[in-house]
């Protein structure tokens, strides 16, 4: 059960921690400004050839 | 070509079978231990038939390395039409057997057995075949590399269709460990273990290898599936067998721990094997068929990251007023609820994908049935978190609500998506100039639908009603109604949803008969629909 108990704990602290940074990182990159150029490119990828 | 290790395993493999069955610690066992080992003594006999005696030279090599390895694709899509008809067929069955109890033959087809047989042939072979089929289509073209591996993805896809003989042979001999949509023993798991690790080997590899940079949207989703999928797998079926020739094995979770997982596996079959697979059809199949880069690219970048990081969590929404405790079924239900906004913003990336396009629906019958797809992928996305609030959920648990919200998502968006992808592809892996007939699309798509809004507005009903008799008390605190007069309320529903399911698989006979026609290279001879050119509009992707 102490095993248990500290991942419990390890999982609603820093484990969610991470996870909402880390979601919230690609977030950020995602929409950043620069990204549009390269968002536009990757959507052409399938219809370049088949 | 010459497969002499590969023939030889196969035929060590008959024999393993055959011993396993000489030395079975129940009759089960033996028995299918016994399918097992015809099914392997046709492959190793057919196997054999097609060793060449030519000097090694000789034989050569079938197809350079730089053409796309489709031929697998085209076994897979083949697999994809037949396991769809054999699945919605037993589906009518068995909604016809809940109307009409007679039809029960016992012990094989009674509706415990053939009611897995249905879940596992619908989900895990139609949708398992069409997943790796697509997934095999897309990763080449997109990633500009021919599958890795070599013959790898030939054991993969005749791995997986093992895995599916063995699963519902399983279920008629009646072996199951009742794991809902896990319900194979541990000796099938083990089989699936090791085909998924070589499709995880072959998808990886080919992305490894890819001479496009970025890695295309649907890959990210297929590759998500393809993981989450082996970890749910594996986890849900830590099982410890109670003989090494037997079937009965015992969870290594007990209780309500052993529920949750269960659950944890069971609604993430949903949301990565049904949900995030698809998706990467969707983000390939509707571009190509309309001829335009989908809607928003990072839209589709944010939808995947929110569905793998939200879809997670949500399946403690199965088992509220349950043993497991208030905050995990508060977690779970809070988790669903978000869900709304991946989803919905993942249904309108699909959907605005056609925008100044809007006229293919009219005149693409196979535009119009991702659209229907993509659709019911935002019907079915918003009644589910609706259902996993609590308030609602202690009306709907346990009722045929959850049948028609299933049904709603499955032929809804699943199916309808898959035929779309299969339309797309038949002509262009067999080089046809065009599929055999566009029309019977159209039909197939009407039958479709009206099947499937006859077969949800009917559950809709009786999962009310049933819901409603249930908790019904009268003014001295006794339930109104027994179970059995319930159960009866339900029969003119039952016949409705036999219609209902009738009419998709006369739309998937449909399909069945038109890409038959169109693999054999026929034609036929009609007129276009709504005024357009139909060459151009099917050839629209090139």
């Amino acid at each position: 059960m102490e095993l248990y108990t500290a991942m419990r704990h390890f999982a609603d602290s820093w484990g969610l921690l991470a996870m909402t940074l880390f979601f919230i990182g690609v977030l950020v990159f995602t929409l950043r400004p620069g990204a549009k150029a390269a968002a536009d490119e990757a959507a052409q990828i399938p219809l370049k050839e088949d | 070509m010459n497969h002499v290790s590969e023939t030889i395993c196969l035929a060590i493999g008959t024999f393993l079978a055959l011993l396993g069955a000489a030395y079975a610690h129940d009759s089960l066992f033996a028995a299918h231990m016994w399918v097992l080992f015809f099914v392997l003594l046709i492959s190793t006999t057919v196997m054999l038939r097609r060793v060449s005696f030519a000097p090694n030279g000789a034989v050569g090599k079938a197809s350079p390395q730089s053409e796309y390895f489709d031929e697998v694709v085209k076994y897979g899509t083949i697999a994809t039409v037949f396991w769809g008809v054999v699945g919605f067929l037993v589906g009518l069955v068995i909604a016809l057997q809940l109307a009409f109890p007679g039809l029960n033959i016992e012990p094989w087809f009674n509706f415990g057995r053939m009611r897995p047989l249905h879940t596992s042939a619908v989900i895990f072979a139609f949708g398992g075949n069409a997943l790796i089929a697509t997934s095999f289509y897309v990763v080449q073209r997109t990633s500009r590399a021919r599958l890795f591996g070599g013959d790898l993805a030939w054991f993969v896809f005749w791995g997986y269709q093992l895995f599916i003989v063995m699963a519902a042979t399983g279920y008629l001999l009646g072996i199951t460990q009742s794991r809902e949509y896990a319900e194979p023993e541990w000796y099938v798991d083990l089989w699936l273990t090791v085909v998924w690790v070589a499709y995880l080997a072959v998808f990886l590899g080919t992305i490894l290898k890819r001479k496009e940079p970025h890695i295309y949207v649907a890959n990210w989703f297929y590759l998500g599936f393809i993981v989450t999928i082996a970890m749910l797998h594996v986890v849900n079926n830590l099982a410890v067998p109670a003989s090494f020739l037997g079937v009965k094995s015992y969870s290594a979770f007990s209780g309500v721990q052993d529920a949750l997982t269960q659950w944890w596996y069971g609604h993430n079959a949903v949301g990565f094997f049904l949900t995030a697979g698809f998706l990467g059809m969707m983000y390939y199949f509707i571009p190509k068929q309309v001829n335009r880069p989908v809607y928003s690219y990072r839209l589709s970048i944010i939808h995947f990251w929110a569905l793998i990081f939200m879809y997670i969590w949500a399946g403690p929404h199965h088992l509220h007023y349950t043993a497991l405790p208030d905050w995990a079924q508060t977690l779970g239900m809070v988790f669903s609820v978000m869900l709304w906004m991946p989803s919905w913003g993942g249904m309108i990336n699909g959907l605005m994908t056609l925008s100044g396009a809007w006229d293919k629906i009219r005149t693409d019958p196979i535009v119009r049935m991702m659209v229907m797809a993509v659709a019911f992928y935002g019907m079915a996305t918003f009644e589910g978190p609706m259902m996993s609030v609590k308030a609602v959920n202690s009306l709907s648990h346990y009722t045929d609500w959850t049948i028609g919200h299933v049904h709603s998502g499955a032929l809804g968006w699943n199916g309808l998506i898959t035929f779309g992808a299969v339309y797309y592809m038949v002509p262009k892996l067999w080089k046809r100039e065009r599929l055999y007939s566009v029309r019977m699309v159209n039909w197939h798509f009407w039958l479709a639908t009206l099947g499937i809004v006859v077969y949800a507005a009917v559950m809709w009903v009786a999962g009310v009603q049933q819901g409603l008799m249930w908790r019904e008390y009268d003014n001295q605190g006794f339930l109104v109604y027994s179970f059995a007069e319930t159960v009866a309320a339900m029969f003119p529903y039952y016949v409705l949803r036999a219609v209902g399911g009738g009419m998709y698989l006369a739309g998937a006979l449909i399909m069945a008969f038109n890409i038959t026609m169109t693999i054999l290279g026929y034609q036929r001879k009609e007129a276009s629909i709504g005024g357009s050119l139909t060459t151009p509009a099917l050839q629209a992707a090139e």
